[in-house]
């Protein structure tokens, strides 16, 4: 699907990528607290600034986006000055070309959804259209009202809209809120292969792990107005400091895979992992060669000296101990940091078992993961 | 014949048609202000805010012969702004249809101006703020979004401000007085037969019409405002 679907017509129309990083170091007071933050956004992936309700995440977006105004400092996209307080810059929000999807879908009213798409499209963008349309499924909706669609489809015509301005950025302000369970599921899976889609860099603002975990490259931790960390998710997620904030119990490790082969009796899908081990995992609707994303539970990895027989374990991968520390959460466990080739997986253990397996730094071990473990719905 | 009964005469022809005329001018001529203000008011916190507010809501609560005094004041041939329009431009106020259309409109603009602030209030501000991001600057977002938003509110504000000139007497006979053909609208008119004795039949002819001329134009603005509203009123649910 990965394959079929590049569109080449989705790129920046004029700027590399490297001039779509955005680096913006802000202060604004907020009610009863500070938001100070400096944040170097790369130019291309989805970074997810996460935070509880009230942390200033929403505020951080308003601040890039134009719509506030920070007491002090800058923001700058590539080259350009979007806001500078020392220097009195401020480029009105028409100007900024950032797309910025709201927390509720905001549509005209009064125009259909096709003059909703098109009210902020350059004709350049024209070619596009089709496209967007397709690959967010809104091409039925077109000559509807937006007072007549559901929440999810709304929030789909808004994505689109907000992209057919050519932004040299995304911006999206929880765009999952409010939407009933399978409604969420759905539009995050949208949003997941757009992201995937497009070329410009995308802030996501969300307080939902699951939501970060499905849709996020790198991620910015936002509490009380304030940075605590920065950096690739995926190397964030294996930071026990973290767990609590990341997950907590459900606590997850994302791999990267190449789908190998199909096995269609069984509805088994063969990755392999980059180091040449493989995972039988259930079937994904993803061609052979096409990169795909695992999220494994850290309670659903067992560990064992040798691959065990008669077992129902169909997975187990030969890995080297690079960390064991009790869990910061639960005084009955410990988390195990695995690496294989050059991936990490993590492992919640009970001391117990540590403590009689013998388990050491250093040490190789079988990771033995059930192939229903796998989440791979993104 | 009961259709010769009830065909109007001359005179009344004329003072319908000059009431239609004068009432249309002067809706048109506060259309453009009365929106600006009313947008000014409606999205803006400025110094002396109060007192412009104040100053607009005047014409409803002074007697409207105190406002054609004023007019007659300012806009004679002798007021300030009077003498400088017939000494620059030969043009002259008083006594014409242009002066009563004058006189309907002031009587008319607070009408107007509540009516399309009131409206604009309404206008959701994050649809604005989605505009922008948009790209559309500040007319844009007034032309497509704030303004057809407001749509229902801009033609209510319409009707009653047609109607408050339409039925405008105080200000005009002050200002503008009470000449056949070129002042005397329909109120005037009416009020010119009840002072005449034997014309009760032809009074009561012109109060009938006055009736049947408001209710028409309260109908058609109740049919335009919820053919515009059937639109809006389709928000996200």
């Amino acid at each position: 699907m990965k394959d079929v679907s590049r569109h080449h017509a989705y790129r920046a129309s004029d700027a590399g990528a490297d001039s779509n990083a955005l680096d913006c170091r802000v202060r604004k007071r907020l009610g009863d607290f500070d938001l100070d933050i400096s944040l170097a956004v790369p130019a291309s992936g989805v970074t997810a600034v996460f935070g509880q309700s009230g942390s200033g995440k929403t505020s951080l977006l308003r601040l890039i986006a134009g719509l506030d105004r920070p007491d002090a400092g800058h923001v700058r996209l590539g080259e350009r000055s979007l806001t500078d307080v020392a220097n009195n810059i401020r480029v009105p929000i028409h100007k900024r070309q950032l797309g910025v999807v709201f927390q509720e879908a905001r549509l005209f009213p009064h125009y259909r959804v096709r003059g909703n798409l098109i009210y902020g499209m350059p004709s350049a963008a024209r070619p596009r259209f089709d496209d967007l349309v397709a690959l967010l499924g809104i091409g039925h909706l077109l000559e509807r009202l937006p007072g007549t669609l559901s929440g999810g489809e709304a929030r789909r015509v808004a994505i689109g809209r907000a992209l057919l301005t050519q932004p040299r950025m995304l911006l999206m302000d929880e765009p999952l809120t409010g939407l009933d369970g399978e409604r969420k599921q759905e539009l995050l899976r949208y949003l997941v292969r757009l992201t995937r889609e497009i070329d410009i860099p995308v802030i996501y603002v969300s307080h939902d792990t699951a939501e970060i975990v499905a849709i996020a490259d790198h991620l910015a931790l936002v509490e009380q107005g304030r940075l605590i960390a920065h950096g690739q998710l995926d190397e964030l997620m294996m930071r026990l400091d973290l767990t609590d904030r990341l997950g907590g119990f459900d606590a997850t490790t994302r791999l990267n895979a190449t789908v190998v082969d199909h096995d269609n009796r069984y509805s088994l899908t063969r990755v392999a992992l980059g180091d040449g081990q493989t995972l039988r995992i259930p079937a994904v609707d993803q061609p052979k060669g096409a990169s795909i994303r695992l999220h494994i539970g850290v309670r659903d990895v067992a560990l064992a000296h040798t691959m065990p027989r008669g077992t129902s374990y169909r997975n187990g991968l030969e890995t080297t101990i690079e960390t064991i520390e009790p869990s910061p959460q639960e005084p009955s466990a410990n988390e195990v940091r695995l690496i294989f080739g050059r991936q990490r997986l993590r492992a919640r253990l009970t001391r117990q078992a540590c403590d009689e397996m013998q388990l050491v730094v250093g040490k190789s071990v079988i990771a033995l993961i059930r192939s229903v473990a796998f989440d791979s719905r993104f | 014949m009961f259709l010769e009964a009830i065909a109007l005469s001359e005179t009344e022809w004329q003072a319908i048609t000059l009431s239609l005329k004068i009432a249309g001018s002067a809706v048109g001529w506060i259309l453009l202000p009365g929106i600006a203000v009313a947008w000014l008011l409606a999205r803006y916190e400025f110094r002396g805010k109060a007192l412009l507010d104040g100053l607009l809501h005047l014409p409803l609560v002074l007697p409207p012969v105190v406002v054609g005094y004023l007019l007659l004041l300012s806009l004679g041939r002798n007021g300030w702004l009077g003498q400088w329009l017939y000494q620059g431009f030969g043009f002259s106020l008083p006594f014409t249809w242009q002066g009563a259309a004058i006189a309907g409109g002031v009587m008319a603009f607070p009408l107007l101006v509540r009516a399309v602030r009131l409206s604009l209030e309404a206008v959701d501000p994050k649809l604005e703020a989605a505009a922008g991001t948009l790209g559309a600057n500040r007319w844009r977002v007034l032309l497509t979004i704030t303004l057809p938003l407001a749509t229902p509110g801009l033609l209510t504000g319409t009707v009653l401000a047609f109607a408050r000139a339409l039925s405008e007497f105080g200000a005009t006979i002050t200002f503008a007085s009470n000449i056949p053909g070129e002042t005397r609208t329909l109120p005037l008119a009416l009020y010119t037969l009840i002072q005449t004795p034997g014309k009760e039949a032809a009074a009561a002819r012109l109060c009938v019409l006055s009736i049947v001329i408001a209710m028409l134009s309260l109908m058609a603005s109740e049919w335009l405002a919820r053919r515009a509203r059937r639109r809006l009123e389709e928000r996200d649910r």
